[in-house]
């Protein structure tokens, strides 16, 4: 019943009949939808609903209950955690993560100039304001130079200008043929291809 | 892949001999191995017999320190998921955790036991008998460190839990290193040995199967 897979071959993301449960919860049941490269899909749904938890299925890190999900083989995850070493400076806590990426300095600087971090580079992460917080999640996810790019609320905290400039990243990104699923309840300057609304299920079978 | 262990257990060991962590453990070690003799007095045969004994124990309580450090603040930041999106295994991600614990924790002991057997008045082959234990035991300690801090990762009061079931753990490791330290010590050593080896093999798979457990 239990049926997950996720194979280098493929290009695009792909859910079919997805389950997830959480706890004793089901959040969503019999999911289905494709992003092809280049596409772009938005999704949407009340607090607590599941989004979050679609968002780290689709990067492996939680198994489906029952259901198919394929998905290209680079992924970049940008949620709520920063994953950054606060102590050290944004570039060193960021150089941790282009080492796994196989990425250079160059590739550094690119991703923090994309976030508008290039001035803090020097700065240790600990002193980064909220949205220059949110801003160096971006920049770790833009780092990772993943086909796909699963976004969960990319623009909490960001001054206009920020989403402007978020705006113009996932659009570049989708140019490239990547991939991009975000959930936000802030307008995001790109046109989305798809509008996945997740819905509470009727029946709150944890509370019965 | 061989890259990015490096890079994670070279990140690990660099940020706990930078803050300072490591050398909470040494401290408290030699701390301990100084109140000993204050406690039973100064009588030489007396801290020659019962010294070897002392400095494997505050040995096992120093292992204890560090649990509350080891896993925790990277799943609380989500470095793991990050690693595990990267696709890297929550098996090597504990295997790595378990090298770099060892290389901050395992020689600045053997420091310390070195300094404290002074204080115990330990010196020549009942000496190098202590260090070649400790030296083996280590491993097995940071490895019991490791899963049990992946065990309680995301736990109230994890801490106080992980001493509770670090200790018992611990107890052959206890035996056989300190009874190494007598006259009949050398098959001592070997199933010290033994059961260092089985820890450190098991460490990877069981704080690995932690690790998996804790994201559902």
């Amino acid at each position: 019943m239990s049926k997950s897979q996720s194979t280098g071959s493929n290009n695009r993301l792909v859910a079919e009949s997805l389950d997830c449960v959480r706890g004793e919860r089901t959040l969503f049941r019999n999911l289905n939808f494709t992003l092809e490269p280049g596409q772009a899909g938005l999704l949407t749904g009340p607090n607590g609903v599941g989004k979050s938890s679609l968002l780290r299925l689709l990067a492996g890190l939680l198994e489906p209950v029952a259901g198919i999900c394929n998905a290209p083989e680079t992924k970049a995850l940008c949620d709520d955690r920063l994953a950054l070493d606060e102590h050290l400076p944004l570039e060193q806590a960021l150089g941790f993560w282009a080492k796994l990426d196989g990425k250079d300095r160059a590739a550094t600087a690119g991703a923090m100039e994309r976030a508008g971090l290039s001035h803090l580079a020097e700065v240790p992460v600990r002193y980064f304001s909220t949205g220059q917080r949110q801003r160096a999640r971006l920049a770790r996810t833009y780092l990772a130079d993943a086909k796909l790019w699963l976004l969960d609320e990319p623009a909490n905290g960001l001054d206009t200008a920020s989403v402007e400039q978020l705006g113009r990243v996932l659009q570049s990104h989708l140019d490239h043929d990547g991939i991009i699923l975000a959930a936000s309840h802030i307008p995001l300057p790109i046109a989305f291809d798809c509008t996945l609304a997740l819905e509470p299920l009727e029946e709150l079978e944890a509370y019965s | 892949m061989t890259g990015s262990i490096a890079s994670i257990i070279w990140r690990d060991v660099r940020q706990s001999y930078a803050s300072g962590g490591t050398w909470l453990p040494v401290i408290f070690y030699l701390s301990a191995a100084t109140l000993f003799p204050f406690a039973v007095g100064p009588d030489r045969a007396l801290l020659l017999q019962t010294g070897g004994g002392i400095l494997w124990i505050a040995a096992l309580l120093a292992t204890l320190l560090p649990l509350d450090r080891l896993i925790q603040p990277d799943l609380e930041n989500g470095v793991y998921d990050q690693m595990i999106v990267r696709g890297l295994s929550d098996e090597m991600i504990a295997a790595a955790r378990l090298i770099s614990h060892w290389l901050a924790f395992g020689p600045p002991l053997l420091l310390a036991a070195f300094l404290a057997s002074g204080l115990m008045g330990l010196e020549g082959p009942a000496l190098g008998t202590l260090l070649a234990s400790l030296a083996i035991a280590t491993p097995a300690l940071a490895g019991l460190a490791v899963m049990i801090a992946a065990l309680t990762a995301g736990l109230k009061g994890a801490g106080a839990l992980g001493g509770l079931l670090l200790v018992p753990l611990a107890i052959p490791l206890l035996i056989f290193g300190a009874g190494s330290l007598s006259a009949q010590g050398t098959s001592a050593l070997l199933f010290l040995s033994a059961i260092s080896l089985l820890l450190v093999a098991i460490t990877p798979l069981a704080a690995g199967a932690a690790l998996r457990a804790v994201r559902e």
